[in-house]
C-alpha cells in the first residue's frame, strides 16, 4: 500500500477522461496483452488438466457444444443435437465446411478420433471417466456423430461442451503424452498459436479459417508473470491490458488512485466456486445433526465476507451459482444466531460444567482442529470461525498445510475433524462425485463421509434426466435436503474481480451469468487507443 | 599432485551416489506425488485416472525400486522426463521421429540463471574489493564507517521489498527500465544493437539488486583479510625498506589478502546454478530457482532429482577447484599437498 501511495504516475498521459465518453466505431485489429501466473504444461487441455492450459487452448480449439451468456448449452461445432426417446443416444450434426487452421477439413472423423484418444488405454486423461461411459460412438457421415450410453447420462452434454476436438490428421498414431503437438497445436477456433517463448509469453493471432467467424482483436498475447504485485505494476505502467484482482486492489488501491481509475475499468462477476467448512461425518460428534446445525448458526458468514473478501462475495445456500437455473431461489442461508447455537449444543448434551468457557459432553471438552491448505482467504476465514465458535464454547485450533501434504496426510486418509476448503464446480449440476455415498474410497471426493439415502437417490435421478426443466426440479430438491442436513457449512462465494484497460471496448457490464469473457471475440480496441510498439511488428 | 587430483575425482563417485540416495529418500518422505496437485483435486478427475498416471510414472513401486530405475537411467546420463511439464526432457533436448526438437527444462533455465549470477558476482567483486581495501586502509575513519553502514543497510534490506520499490520507481513512475520479464514483446523485430540494449535493460534490476544486497559479506572479507595482512611482519619490513605506500598495499598486501576470496568463489560455484526463487518470481524470470521450487510443489521427482544431482556434482567440483586454485596461488598450501 505504501508503495502505491508514493506519487502520481506521470506516464498516464493518454487523455483518459475522454476515453469514457467518445463512441469509438467497432473495428478489428490491435493486440490485447494479458498476464498469467502459471505457464501451461501443454495445450491439449484434457491431458494437461490445469487451468492455465485451458485458458489458452479454449482460444485455439472448439468443442461440440458451448455455453451461451446465460449458461445454457448451444452449438459450437454443431448446428444442433438430438436426444433419442430413451435418452440414451445423442446425435450431433456438425456445421458444414468446417476447416482446421491448416486448411484440412474438420469432420466427424476428428470428433470420433478425439473420443477414442481420450478413452484410450494409454491415455491418462483426468477427465476420461465421462467418456468411458459411451458404449458406442459412430460417424454415419462426415457431418454426423452419434454416441450411445448404456443408460441415460445427463452430464454427457456438459462433457461434450468441455472436450476440445483435436485434428486426426496430425495426431493419429501419436502418443498424446509425448507429442510435440502440445507446444505447436493446430485448432479451429478464433486464434492460432504463433509463438511460445518458454517462461515468457505465448502469442496468438487470428485464425483465418475460424469456424465461428472472425474475432475483432488481431493478436492475443499472454505474458507469464508469476508474482501478483509485479503483474499489478505492469498493469499500472500500461504494459498489460487486464489482470485478475484481489479484493484489496479492487476496492481500496484502485479507487484511491485517480490516475488508475482513469485508465482501468473494473468488473466483477460471480465465479463457479465457493468456500465451505466440511465436517468429518464419521467422527463424533459431527454425526449429530444438532451439533452441525449449532455450528452453522454460530458462524457469522457475513463477517467472513466483509472481513476476508472486503464485502466482495455473497452468502450462498446451495452448491450452485446464484442466478443460474440450478440454484434454488427459495433457499436461504443459516442466519447468525449464537443463542440458538448454544441451545442446540445443550440439546446434544454439551454443557459447560467446569466453568472454563468450553462446553463438555460426558466430561470431555468440545475441541477440534480445522485443517486447511496454505490459502490466505481460507486461513483468515478459519480464524474468524475460531473466534465465533469460542463464543459458544467450542475450542478450535487451526492448522494450515502445504497442498500436497494436506491432500495425502489428511484428506486421503480421512484423518481430520473439520476442513475449510473450496469447490470449483463445472457448469453441469451433477455432483455425484462429491455427495454420493459410494464415493468415499481414498482419493475420491466424498471425503467427508456423507451418507444420505435421499441425496443418493436424487443424485442418481439427476444423472438419468436429460430434460433441463425436469432436471432442475431434482437439483432444487437436492440442494434443499443438503442445506437442511448441513454436512458442510457454506461460508461464501467470492466474486471474480478483473481490471481491464479502457482501451478495450465491447465488454458487457454488468457481467452476464457466464462472465465478461463470454464475448471476448467481440471485444475491440479502437485504432487511436492502440499501443504503437505492438502494432508495429 | 596428479595422484592427489585423481584420488579426489574418484572419491566423488561414491559421494554422488550417497548424496543422490539421501536426496531421493528425503524427497519421497514428503507426502504426495504428482497426482496430488491442486489441479487434480477436481470432482471431474477420477481416481482411476490418477492411478493410471502413478503406474505410468512407476510411482506405485517401492521407493527403493524407483531409485534403482533412476540410477539405471543416470548411468547413461539420462535425466528422464518431467512429470509436470508434459514430459519435457529434464536436462537436454531430444528430437522425436518427425524431427520436432523439445528443449530440456534445465537447458532452458540454466543459461539465464548462470548469466544473471555471473554478472551479479562480477559486479559484487568489482565493487567489494575496492570498498574492502578502502575500508581497511582508512580503518575506523569516516570512509570505513560509511562503507560499513552502507553495506549493512544493503544486507538488511529485504531483496523483494527493494525490488518492488525500484520496479515501481524505475518502471512505473519513470518508465526508465522494464518492470519484469527477460525481453520486450517486440524483441524479435529489433536489430542486434536493439536486442542487446533490450536484454541489458531487462537484466539491470535482477542483476543489480542481489549484488548490492550481497555486497556486505565480500567487502568484510576483503577488509578483514587486508587488516590481518597489513599487520604482518613482512609488511612492516617492506615499509621499513622504504617502499612506497602504493607498492606495499597493492603488490605485497593485496595478493595475500585476496587468498580467502578463492575459497569463497569456489564455494559459490554451485550457487551460480541455483537461482533465487523470490527474485525470479518477482521479475518473471524463467530460471533455475523457479524451476526447482515449482518442481518441489508439483512433486515433479525427475526434475527435483536432476537439479539436485547437478547441484551436488557442481558443489564437489567447486570444492576441488577451490583447493586446486588455492594450491596454485599459495606456495605454502602447495608444499603441504605435495607431502601427502
Amino acid at each position: 500500500m505504501w508503495l502505491l501511495a508514493c506519487g502520481e504516475s506521470p506516464n498516464s498521459h493518454q487523455s483518459a477522461a475522454s476515453i469514457d465518453n467518445i463512441n469509438y466505431p467497432i473495428e478489428s485489429g490491435g493486440a490485447l496483452i494479458n498476464a498469467m501466473t502459471g505457464e501451461p504444461s501443454g495445450l491439449i487441455s484434457m491431458i494437461a488438466g490445469e487451468s492455465a492450459s485451458s485458458a489458452i487452448s479454449s482460444n485455439i480449439f472448439n468443442s461440440l457444444l458451448k455455453y451461451d451468456k446465460n449458461l445454457e448449452l448451444e452449438g459450437d461445432l454443431v448446428t444442433n443435437w438430438q436426444i433419442s426417446a430413451d435418452q440414451k443416444t445423442i446425435i450431433f450434426k456438425l456445421k458444414p465446411n468446417l476447416k482446421w487452421a491448416d486448411n484440412q477439413p474438420l469432420t466427424s472423423a476428428d470428433v470420433l478420433f478425439t473420443w477414442q484418444a481420450v478413452t484410450d488405454e494409454k491415455t491418462a486423461s483426468p477427465y476420461a471417466s465421462d467418456f468411458q461411459l459411451v458404449k458406442k460412438a459412430e460417424t454415419p457421415d462426415p457431418l454426423t456423430f452419434s454416441v450411445t450410453y448404456n443408460q441415460a447420462y445427463a452430464p454427457a452434454l456438459d462433457s461434450w461442451a468441455s472436450l476440445q476436438i483435436l485434428p486426426k490428421h496430425l495426431l493419429q498414431g501419436k502418443n498424446l503424452h509425448t507429442t510435440a503437438f502440445v507446444r505447436n497445436p493446430v485448432g479451429s477456433h478464433y486464434y492460432k498459436l504463433d509463438s511460445w517463448a518458454h517462461g515468457e509469453n505465448l502469442k496468438l493471432s487470428r485464425n483465418a479459417n475460424s469456424v465461428l467467424g472472425q474475432a475483432k482483436i488481431d493478436k492475443l498475447i499472454t505474458r507469464i508473470i508469476p508474482d501478483n504485485s509485479a503483474q499489478f505494476l505492469e498493469l499500472m505502467a500500461d504494459n498489460i491490458d487486464l489482470m485478475g484482482l484481489d479484493p484489496i486492489k479492487y476496492s481500496r488501491i484502485i479507487p484511491a488512485h485517480p490516475e488508475l481509475q482513469q485508465k482501468l475499468a473494473l468488473y466483477k462477476e460471480l465465479g463457479n466456486s465457493y468456500t465451505y467448512m466440511g465436517f468429518n461425518l464419521k467422527h463424533k460428534p459431527f454425526d449429530d445433526i444438532r451439533v452441525r446445525h449449532a455450528i452453522n448458526y454460530a458462524i457469522d458468514k457475513q463477517e467472513i465476507i466483509d472481513g476476508v473478501y472486503l464485502g466482495l462475495g455473497i452468502n450462498i445456500a446451495s452448491p450452485y451459482k446464484p442466478g443460474t437455473r440450478w440454484s434454488n431461489p427459495e433457499l436461504t442461508p443459516y442466519p447468525y444466531n449464537p443463542a440458538k447455537a448454544k441451545a442446540l449444543l445443550k440439546q446434544a448434551g454439551f454443557v459447560d460444567t467446569d466453568g472454563d468457557g468450553i462446553v463438555e459432553q460426558d466430561g470431555k471438552p468440545f475441541a477440534f482442529e480445522i485443517v486447511t491448505n496454505q490459502n490466505k482467504e481460507r486461513e483468515k476465514s478459519a480464524v474468524l470461525i475460531q473466534r465465533r465458535l469460542k463464543d459458544v464454547g467450542i475450542d478450535v485450533k487451526i492448522r494450515a498445510i502445504e497442498w500436497a501434504s494436506f491432500i495425502s496426510r489428511f484428506i486421503k486418509t480421512g484423518d481430520f475433524d473439520v476442513v475449510v476448503l473450496g469447490w470449483g464446480l463445472g457448469l453441469d449440476p451433477d455432483q455425484y462425485n462429491i455427495w454420493h455415498s459410494s464415493q468415499q474410497a481414498p482419493g475420491q471426493f466424498n471425503f467427508i463421509g456423507y451418507n444420505n439415502p435421499t441425496i443418493d437417490k436424487l443424485l442418481e435421478q439427476g444423472r438419468l434426466e436429460l430434460n433441463p426443466d425436469k432436471r432442475m426440479k431434482i437439483y432444487h430438491e437436492f440442494a434443499r435436503v443438503l442445506l437442511e442436513d448441513s454436512p458442510i457449512v457454506y461460508l461464501s462465494a467470492g466474486y471474480g474481480l478483473t481490471a481491464i484497460n479502457k482501451r478495450v471496448k465491447g465488454i458487457d457490464d454488468p457481467a452476464p451469468p457466464a462472465g465478461i469473457g463470454h464475448n471476448s471475440h467481440d471485444w475491440y480496441i479502437p485504432t487511436p487507443l492502440r499501443r504503437n510498439e505492438i502494432s508495429a511488428n | 599432485m596428479l595422484k592427489y587430483l585423481i584420488k579426489r575425482v574418484l572419491w566423488m563417485i561414491p559421494m554422488l551416489i550417497g548424496i543422490s540416495l539421501i536426496s531421493f529418500f528425503i524427497m519421497h518422505l514428503a507426502p504426495g506425488d504428482i497426482t496430488s496437485n491442486e489441479a487434480a483435486f477436481n470432482p471431474k478427475a477420477s481416481e482411476e485416472s490418477r492411478q493410471k498416471l502413478r503406474e505410468m510414472y512407476n510411482l506405485d513401486k517401492p521407493v527403493i525400486v524407483q531409485y534403482g530405475l533412476w540410477l539405471k537411467r543416470m548411468v547413461t546420463l539420462d535425466f528422464g522426463k518431467s512429470f509436470a511439464s508434459h514430459q519435457k526432457p529434464v536436462f537436454w533436448q531430444t528430437a522425436d521421429n518427425d524431427g520436432n526438437v523439445t528443449k530440456g527444462l534445465i537447458q532452458e533455465a540454466l543459461p539465464i540463471t548462470l548469466m544473471i549470477n555471473l554478472l551479479g558476482l562480477a559486479i559484487t567483486l568489482i565493487l567489494a574489493i575496492p570498498l574492502g581495501i578502502i575500508a581497511a586502509r582508512k580503518y575506523l575513519g569516516w570512509q570505513d564507517r560509511s562503507i560499513t553502514l552502507f553495506n549493512f543497510i544493503g544486507f538488511s534490506i529485504p531483496g523483494f521489498w527493494l525490488s518492488l520499490l525500484l520496479m515501481y520507481w524505475l518502471g512505473v513512475v519513470n518508465n526508465w527500465f522494464p518492470i519484469s520479464g527477460l525481453h520486450s514483446l517486440n524483441y524479435e523485430s529489433l536489430d542486434s544493437w536493439g536486442k542487446l540494449k533490450d536484454s541489458l535493460s531487462h537484466l539491470f534490476l535482477p542483476v543489480v539488486i542481489p549484488s548490492i544486497t550481497g555486497l556486505a559479506g565480500i567487502t568484510l572479507f576483503v577488509k578483514n583479510g587486508m587488516l590481518d595482512v597489513l599487520q604482518q611482519d613482512y609488511i612492516t619490513t617492506a615499509r621499513a625498506k622504504g617502499l612506497n605506500k602504493h607498492k606495499v598495499v597493492y603488490t605485497h598486501a593485496l595478493r595475500n589478502a585476496l587468498l580467502p576470496l578463492i575459497t569463497i568463489i569456489g564455494l559459490s560455484i554451485p550457487g551460480l546454478i541455483g537461482g533465487s526463487v523470490i527474485a525470479e518470481t518477482i521479475f518473471a524470470i524463467p530460471g533455475m530457482g523457479k524451476l526447482f521450487y515449482d518442481a518441489v510443489l508439483m512433486r515433479d521427482f525427475p526434475v527435483v532429482m536432476g537439479i539436485l544431482t547437478i547441484g551436488s556434482a557442481l558443489t564437489l567440483v567447486g570444492n576441488l577447484l577451490a583447493d586446486v586454485a588455492y594450491a596454485w596461488a599459495d606456495p605454502r598450501v602447495r608444499r603441504g599437498v605435495a607431502r601427502d
